[in-house]
């Protein structure tokens, strides 16, 4: 059987397993996008905490991801259910992109414009809203690019765990030694990665101002 | 509230102010700044201009002595408020570049919570005042010339009526046609609008043009204040050097 025999007979399967994908993958991204963010504007203020919060998300990153899916198991709550344990895992590696981005896109605007909207009397959280953030957003959003490709890559391994997406034909091509059904779980989850790489590079731009 | 003895609009008390590295870049600065005068902070780099005008909006903290703003020590100020009284304009402008001519200018009374007619009224107004066409509202500040730019600064500075302005080399990268321009408009702007003014620059020529009093600084010391016939009279060596300077000047010439 051929991919193309196996799409068509098994696509209201494919389009779950897809649906399924999307579902960890935004809820996860979505997640990490409202701990990061906050978290790399905090270390702008709060220098002394740059340190243990970048390093912290960059020891996550650095832990392979099977693993990961392991030391996260006892958890109470979250290791009660899969596609709980593999969200929250898919949150923690979505983290440092985005808290990076955050720290360096709001580090990255032109002191001279932060010095001249602290001399008008701007207070610290409008400074924040009215010029960082806007001035930083395209750097943010780059993170969130990065962010959400690498999830939807990483969430195809959260089928090992049973939570399902993608990652269900890939284990079960290879278990079965079928080219056709590894295929059937890579090129849809690569199509995915591919869409939110030229969505967010569009919206990037979009918001660049210079 | 104190009354100041001599309507001094800001007072210096032997200032003093320290890097953490222990360099003093201000020595025991006593100055006072009269209510509506344009006081002309004047020296070379490093001479501690820009570290006094910062200390006034509280940008940086004094090490030692004591600042007053209308008669109030600065430690009573609530900042905010303090610098919102303060209209400021730097060398580099600092307009927020993704916003446009209005809403830089508009900020600060939006914030204050002006209703948006008002506002707009306001920017309006400011254009006119600063020489600006009022279809220059809608464009972004990277469209304008470097004169334009400024422009908007100054309108921008005096949006809320701030009864100070505290301006750091304004016009000193601007060609000198647009420099010669903007400070005659300056000059007739204060004539209307009385502010009390602290200027600080390193080009005689125009501390004399626009300034009531001329602060001279030296190496984070006060040489001296002096009107403009003092200065001209005065025989202090530095204030000769910068006549020379000035006098035989290449390419300075407006």
């Amino acid at each position: 059987m051929n991919l193309w025999q196996f799409l068509l007979q098994n696509h209201v399967e494919v389009f779950e397993l897809t649906l399924e994908h999307l579902w960890l993958v935004a809820i996860s991204t979505g997640l990490a996008i409202l701990v990061g963010i906050p978290l790399g504007i905090l270390i702008t203020r709060q220098p002394w905490l740059n340190k243990p919060i970048l390093g912290s998300a960059n020891i996550i990153q650095t832990i392979p991801s099977l693993a990961l899916f392991g030391f996260l198991l006892p958890a109470p709550w979250i290791g009660a259910r899969a596609d709980r344990l593999a969200i929250l895992a898919l949150m923690l590696y979505a983290l440092l992109p985005l808290i990076r981005n955050t720290y360096t896109g709001i580090k990255g605007v032109d002191p001279t414009v932060v010095e001249a909207g602290r001399c008008m009397g701007l207070t610290d959280w409008q400074l924040l809203f009215e010029v960082e953030l806007p001035l930083a957003l395209s750097v943010i959003i780059a993170g969130v690019r990065v962010a959400t490709v690498m999830t939807v890559g990483l969430a195809t391994i959260a089928a090992a765990i049973g939570a399902g997406g993608l990652g269900e034909y890939i284990f079960r091509g290879l278990a079965m030694v079928n080219n056709a059904v590894i295929l059937a779980g890579a090129i849809p989850a690569a199509l995915m990665a591919l869409a939110a790489d030229m969505g967010f590079g569009w919206l990037e731009r979009k918001l660049s101002h210079h | 509230m104190e009354i100041s003895p001599h309507d001094s609009a800001i007072e210096f008390r032997n200032v003093s102010y320290r890097l953490k590295s222990g360099a003093e870049l201000l020595h025991n600065l006593s100055l006072d700044i009269r209510r509506g005068e344009t006081l002309v902070l004047l020296g070379r780099s490093g001479s501690g201009k820009t570290t006094t005008l910062k200390l006034i909006n509280r940008i940086l903290t004094a090490s030692e002595g004591e600042i007053r703003v209308d008669g109030r020590p600065l430690c009573q100020w609530d900042v905010i408020r303090l610098r919102r009284m303060m209209g400021y304009v730097i060398q580099d402008v600092g307009l927020f570049p993704h916003y446009t001519v209005e809403r830089n200018i508009g900020l600060v009374p939006k914030i204050e919570g002006w209703p948006a007619k008002r506002v707009q009224e306001r920017v309006h107004e400011l254009l006119q005042l600063v020489g600006l066409e009022p279809q220059m509202a809608s464009r972004y500040p990277r469209e304008l010339s470097g004169g334009q730019q400024q422009r908007v600064g100054v309108a921008r500075a005096l949006a809320v009526d701030p009864p100070f302005l505290l301006m750091d080399e304004p016009f000193g990268a601007l060609d000198p046609l647009t420099r010669s321009e903007l400070q005659r408009e300056f000059l007739g702007l204060q004539a209307r609008l009385q502010k009390t003014v602290v200027f600080v620059t390193h080009d005689l020529r125009e501390a004399l043009l626009l300034g009531s009093r001329i602060a001279l600084l030296d190496a984070g010391r006060l040489v001296g204040v002096h009107t403009k016939a003092e200065f001209n009279a005065s025989q202090d060596s530095l204030v000769l050097a910068y006549k020379r300077a000035f006098d035989t000047g290449v390419g300075e010439h407006s």
